[in-house]
């Protein structure tokens, strides 16, 4: 395989991988019966206190941390909003995304076009040497390296362990998980600040790696209603989402190569809508009964798992409240 | 296990709902809690099983006080419910249910729960498919679910509140002869909360009847329909005679010609009928055995595949459900919040909604009209009350005065559902007036005596299949054998 087509599958690995943080971030929140709109903000603001946290301390993972600490700040302000304030998760998320935003193009006035730490590539020894993958998947930043982790943790979390099944329960039915003992609005709060902290480091990932620097402005706005987008697509499930992110990254990187290739000239306006386009074919074609149907003439064996892979509905009680008596 | 409780008192707001109750459930025993709608029961149970906190008053097992906040802690002590509605998750599996509220490790221990389950399924002639997701499953195997997930939380008193609404015959009998079980050989306290009169005289060793709050009386079974109605009442409720009325030189108002219906999951093919003014016919089968698109499809609600729907000599085939509603035909759905009433609208505005034909609303003639109707249909409501304030009984006589005042034909889906038998007898007296003066009704219920009591034809439906009884010769007996799908043997 040529060079530059393993050059371009690793680069898309490596653009997707912010989104796919956030996206998985976002499916931790919203599986606990919370949405967390304000992503967007909260990923640029991430980006600039996390790049200003790096340049000052000259440590890239103070910078990382910092980042996190910010999106979970802003996860937490919406959860206290919709619990405590009783205040309805859209408009609270809606109103943070655009205060954090602004605010980050405010107060990162002076950090702009400076270059800064940056998060390198570490090859993983052996791995790196298989043929294809290796390249593609194993010559990344540990970002990278932890995404991959945490889409299989979060997998397992879900789907496999006893606190998944909490998790899982108070955004399907909270009624029913306080009667099995499970306190749902605390657990709501630990998943809501466990998702923002992850939104947070996809904004370390743009501003240390990715798109490293911080400009006004900022080149990773936009994103974060990418990745919202992207969690619907994924059916709040982990390896869908995660298919979601690297499918948008790959039409992306198509749509420059394209725009790059002479002799094709299509408007960049319209490369740019096709993976929308994409994402809503495949979301009516997962919403309507086709799928169903061919589910059941699986063997009973992978039907349940399919079941959860293949799912478009939203978690039940996503975005209500719950008030136990 | 022995449950005593002392002295409960528990009021919401101006209301008492349970008065000084004081009661013994000995262990091996069944006990039937009986009562009118909003008599307290269901509060009661609440209470024992942790759902609701308590003013003042204690509970005692096996002699000793305890004290347990949320239904977990009553649990650990031994006392499980099972609610009308089984709180279980439509998203997880049978197994992922089973599992989800019991102690133990990280990991799920996907083979020993599935062995646990099988083992208790087994035990009480349950049948569950540990990979079945729950969204799939009828009610009463999600109750079956529940009370062996409640077992193998290790609890030794049962509380089920209304456990026969809404399920199959068959699945009754499973039921009542697991209880049975539990009761007998495992020695378990078992609580049963109906209104249903039968299931408790079927079932219970003893009753308790709730009163407006209080405890008015107990007594050891067996008993007969009606002293319980009078313990329930306070005095017996005359019997209704069945239908009898003559109909057939009435002219018809609605024909139906070999009519081909597709719902979502049933299909009725090749219906005919012809129904005459005044006539009353009933429609049996379980919960979405197509009555309820025979219904549809005389309110013009569902467009048939083939065939005619013919109202006072009109073909009204595919026409909308505006000129049915022209024609006198007038609909109502059982689900009276979801599709019958409008929530977050107050009575004003639904009767205003209705009679309020004009660009602006005369809000005034619009509440005197509300307060008029409030009166007639006796609902108890303020005329600014918002529907869903309402109970059920009360959003059915709000239902009642929104209909038209004289309809050609009446289409009601389930019209007493959860009604206690003082309201649905008030409602029927309502129909009945309406029947008088010419018009025809169809509905639909579960309850088969009142199929039996009212109609002059049933209709008796099974997946989509359609079997004819004449009400006036049939019993009680034959039509649920014919609701549970042995048509060929009646």
């Amino acid at each position: 395989m040529n060079n530059e087509l393993l050059n371009t599958l690793n680069s898309i690995v490596a653009n997707a991988t912010p989104l796919v943080i956030a996206s998985l971030g976002e499916t931790i929140t919203e599986r606990a019966g919370v949405v967390n709109l304000s992503l967007n903000g909260s990923i640029i603001l991430a980006a600039m206190v996390g790049f200003v946290a790096a340049l000052v301390t000259n440590s890239a993972l103070v910078g990382v941390l910092a980042a996190m600490f910010i999106g979970m700040l802003v996860a937490l302000l919406v959860a206290a909003a919709a619990i405590e304030l009783r205040q309805d998760q859209v408009a609270v998320g809606f109103v943070l995304t655009l205060l954090a935003a602004d605010l980050a193009q405010f107060l990162g006035q002076s950090y702009t076009r400076i270059p800064g730490p940056q998060i390198l590539n570490t090859p993983l020894p052996l791995l790196s040497d298989i043929p294809v993958v290796g390249p593609v998947f194993f010559r990344q930043t540990i970002l990278v390296y932890i995404s991959y982790a945490l889409v299989i943790g979060l997998w397992y979390w879900l789907f496999r362990t006893r606190p998944g099944l909490a998790h899982r329960a108070i955004g399907e039915r909270p009624a029913a998980a306080f009667a099995r003992g499970t306190q749902v609005n605390r657990l709501r709060y630990i998943y809501t600040a466990a998702g923002g902290a992850l939104v947070g480091l996809a904004g370390a990932a743009y501003s240390l790696s990715v798109k490293a620097g911080w400009a006004t402005p900022p080149s990773m706005d936009g994103d974060g209603w990418i990745a919202l987008a992207i969690v619907i697509f994924g059916g709040w499930h982990p390896f869908r989402v995660v298919l979601g992110a690297y499918l948008f990254s790959g039409l992306r990187a198509l749509a420059t190569v394209i725009q790059r290739t002479p002799g094709i000239s299509i408007p960049i306006v319209l490369l740019n809508g096709v993976p929308w386009l994409l994402m809503i074919i495949t979301l009516l074609l997962v919403s309507s009964g086709a799928i169903e149907r061919l589910l059941r003439l699986l063997p009973r064996q992978v039907q349940g798992w399919s079941r959860n892979f293949l799912r478009s509905d939203p978690p039940a009680a996503l975005g209500t409240r719950f008030e136990p008596e | 296990m022995l449950i005593e409780v002392r002295h409960i008192h528990k009021r919401f707001g101006p209301v008492h709902a349970n008065d000084d109750i004081s009661l013994t459930f000995p262990h091996g025993r069944i006990v039937g809690i009986l009562g009118e709608n909003g008599a307290g029961k269901s509060t009661l149970m609440k209470i024992l099983s942790g759902y609701q906190s308590f003013d003042s008053g204690e509970i005692l097992i096996d002699g000793q006080p305890v004290d347990y906040r949320g239904p977990l802690a009553a649990i650990a002590h031994g006392v499980g419910m099972l609610q009308q509605d089984p709180l279980d998750v439509a998203a997880f599996t049978v197994l992922e249910n089973f599992v989800y509220g019991m102690p133990g490790g990280l990991r799920i221990p996907r083979r020993a729960a599935r062995r646990r389950l099988a083992e208790l399924t087994e035990r009480l002639g349950f049948a569950l498919d540990p990979e079945m997701p729950i969204a799939q499953l009828s009610i009463g195997q999600r109750q079956q679910l529940e009370i062996v997930r409640l077992l193998a939380l290790g609890v030794k008193a049962l509380i089920l509140d209304e456990p026969t609404t809404g399920i199959s015959a068959e699945q009754k009998a499973i039921l009542f002869d697991a209880l049975r079980q539990l009761a007998e050989h495992d020695q378990m306290t078992i609580l049963l909360v109906s209104h249903k009169l039968e299931d408790v005289i079927a079932l219970c060793h003893e009753v308790a009847v709730l009163r407006a709050g209080r405890l008015v009386g107990c007594r050891a079974m067996p008993a007969t329909t009606s002293e319980l109605v009078t313990m329930m009442f306070g005095q017996e409720l005359p019997p209704v005679d069945r239908q009898s009325a003559d109909v057939s030189a009435a002219p018809n108002v609605l024909t139906l010609d070999r009519l081909h219906l597709r719902g979502k999951r049933v299909t009725v093919a090749d219906l005919s009928l012809q129904v005459k003014a005044g006539e009353v016919i009933g429609l049996a089968g379980l919960d979405g055995s197509g009555q309820e698109l025979l219904l549809r499809a005389c309110a013009g609600l569902l467009k048939p595949l083939h065939g005619r729907v013919i109202v006072g000599g009109e073909d009204l085939t595919g026409h909308p459900y505006r000129d049915f509603l022209r024609r006198g035909v007038a609909f109502s759905a059982a689900g009276r919040l979801e599709e019958g009433l409008i929530a977050g609208l107050t009575l004003t505005e639904h009767i205003a909604l209705v009679t309020e034909t004009g660009t602006l609303v005369d809000w005034e003639r619009a509440r005197r009209r509300t307060s008029d109707q409030i009166a007639r249909y006796n609902v108890r409501g303020r005329p600014d009350s918002p529907v869903e304030t309402l109970s059920g009984g009360n959003q059915q006589r709000l239902l009642m005065a929104l209909m038209a005042e004289q309809p050609v034909l009446m289409a009601l889906e389930q019209p007493t559902r959860g009604l206690d038998v003082d309201s649905s007898r008030w409602i029927w007296q309502q129909l009945l007036a309406r029947r008088e003066r010419g018009a025809a009704i169809l509905f639909s219920s579960s309850e088969l005596d009142e199929l039996v009591t009212y109609s002059h034809r049933i209709l008796v439906f099974y997946a989509g299949r359609v079997y004819p009884v004449d009400a006036a010769r049939t019993t009680i007996d034959e039509l649920g054998r014919l609701i549970g799908g042995h048509l060929d043997g009646a």
